[in-house]
């Protein structure tokens, strides 16, 4: 960014784009400050949306990362339910539905993603349901009745999230998975398996290796044919397949784009006026030799709009964290640290029996990620240690009576 | 509704009314008061909200649970009044309480 910054827009209201405008204003920002969201609500935290608002436990306001009102104490333009549509760089102006037309000294795209429909016939019939926003959740919400038939579609972690839920207000589950595994993309084999065996524990039941082939219904869902055949009775259908980066206004503005905005390690996209910060942005892993991911994360969101607040204000930027993650269910806090492709060694500790254990990877060595299971030291130390790029022995690790600072000193 | 003080390392106080049901890290975070970072929102899952319990006060917020402790024991500066204020809740009876805030979460 050169010259001087009068006006920041923020396309995007979610918890990046809601985390840009704090760090700006309160970071000592004069400027007008913008943020344009096509959701109804101010920003809000997106990962209780699987958890503790779909089972009832946590209300709108609790969601509400800042209530509506101190955006304009901290004098925050909000255009919520918008959408911009064009990005005119050569005039730094940003096009909104409408025809309005907002210009810009700096840009942030915070547009996030989109859950990825199930591409099959009968994914439209009411009583299906992608689960990505709060209006999302308040539609599966209204159907989840005791004793109800729920099929959930992909065995992720917000599928599984939504499994529990459903499980604590007394529906019947069955989770559908295209691979062997649930968590097949984010985890071991290992953790896997514990996670399948605690659902099922639970009264999940589990069709793994099987593909949703229809939806079927006349006024509303009523079951899931799968491609062998095999229907499963549904009175509702949650489909969890997956996110895709909402890139298309960077696309059509001619920005670097790759399965996400294309950004270095300051959240400059391709051209330095803009920056893209949280789930649409793919940036460089500066712990994993530099190899360019998209993180679907709080962390990657809150750091993204730190890093870009910190370069529009002229100030040194965050160093980066190592990326971490959670998940909840049932009694099971499942906290993640680092990144574990291309491990070659694994180590648990702890035990998978009584539920609390940690899994260290490692690969040539290296301490490259953990997941811990109600283990929150192993996953703390265990995040230091990837921090610091440590190859911790792996007869250590695996050891319970080496408390883990002890490893951290070492 | 409850009154919460909330007093930054550099003597800054916060006076925040918080609604009975909400915890003390969400009174901070809501209101964007500096040096609670709050990264997880609550979860119990990061340890960046770390706060100090006034000594008046100890007896009515409690003891953290086992998970919080583990958390804590990795936090910056940790006292024996250190708390998670994701992790208290805000009653009728805590109304005036007072916590202080570390200099870093990280």
């Amino acid at each position: 960014v050169s010259g001087e910054i009068n006006r920041v827009i923020i396309v995007g209201g979610g918890q990046a784009g809601g985390e840009a405008a704090l760090r700006l204003r309160h970071g000592g920002f004069k400027g007008e400050i913008t943020i344009v969201g096509e959701e109804r609500e101010p920003p809000y935290q997106r990962p209780p949306l699987s958890k503790t608002y779909m089972s009832g436990e946590l209300s709108m306001e609790r969601l509400l990362l800042r209530p509506a009102e101190v955006y304009g104490e901290d004098d925050v333009r909000l255009l919520l339910h918008r959408r911009a549509t064009w990005i005119d760089r050569t005039r730094k102006r940003v096009q909104l539905d409408g025809g309005q037309e907002l210009a810009y000294d700096a840009l942030i795209l915070a547009t996030g993603s989109r859950a990825r429909a199930l591409p099959v016939p009968g994914a439209d019939l009411p009583g299906v349901h992608l689960l990505r926003t709060a209006a999302d959740v308040d539609a599966i919400r209204a159907r989840m009745k005791p004793g109800a038939e729920m099929v959930v579609i992909g065995g992720g972690y917000i599928g599984l999230e939504a499994a529990a839920s459903a499980r604590k207000l007394g529906l019947n589950v069955t989770v559908v998975e295209a691979a062997i595994r649930p968590l097949a993309r984010v985890t071991s084999p290992e953790v896997s398996g514990f996670f399948l065996d605690q659902h099922t524990a639970h009264g999940v039941r589990f069709v793994l290796a099987a593909q949703a082939a229809v939806i079927k219904g006349e006024e509303q869902v009523r079951a899931v044919g799968l491609a062998d055949g095999t229907e499963l009775a549904a009175d509702l259908v949650v489909v969890g397949v997956g996110i895709a980066p909402e890139q298309g206004l960077a696309e059509r503005a001619g920005l670097n784009v790759n399965d996400g905005i294309l950004v270095d390690r300051t959240m400059r996209t391709s051209d330095p006026a803009i920056f893209a910060i949280g789930d649409c942005a793919k940036r460089p892993l500066v712990h994993y030799g530099g190899r360019m991911a998209r993180l679907e994360s709080v962390h990657n969101a809150l750091e993204g709009a730190k890093i870009a607040a910190a370069l529009i204000l002229g100030q040194t930027p965050p160093v980066e964290e190592v990326p971490w993650f959670w998940s909840d269910q049932y009694d099971l806090k499942l906290q993640i640290a680092g990144m574990f492709q291309g491990y070659d060694h694994f180590v648990v500790r702890g035990s998978m029996e009584e539920k609390a254990f940690a899994m260290f990877y490692l690969r040539e060595g290296r301490l490259i990620a953990v997941d811990a299971v109600n283990r929150p030291a192993e996953y703390l130390g265990g995040k230091a240690l990837i921090q610091k790029g440590a190859s911790p022995s792996p007869a250590a690790l695996a050891d319970v009576t080496i408390p883990m600072k002890t490893l951290m000193a070492g | 509704m409850p009154k919460v003080t909330y007093i930054e390392h550099n003597g800054k106080e916060h006076v925040i009314d918080v609604p009975v049901g909400q915890t003390v890290m969400e009174g901070a975070t809501k209101h964007a008061v500096p040096g609670i970072d709050a990264d997880c929102g609550g979860a119990c899952a990061c340890a960046t909200c770390h706060v100090y319990v006034d000594a008046a006060w100890l007896e009515k917020t409690g003891k953290p649970s086992g998970m919080e402790q583990s958390m804590l024991d990795f936090a910056a500066d940790v006292e024996p009044n250190s708390r998670l204020s994701c992790q208290i809740k805000v009653t009728a009876e805590l109304d005036g309480l007072v916590v202080k805030l570390p200099s870093s979460q990280h």
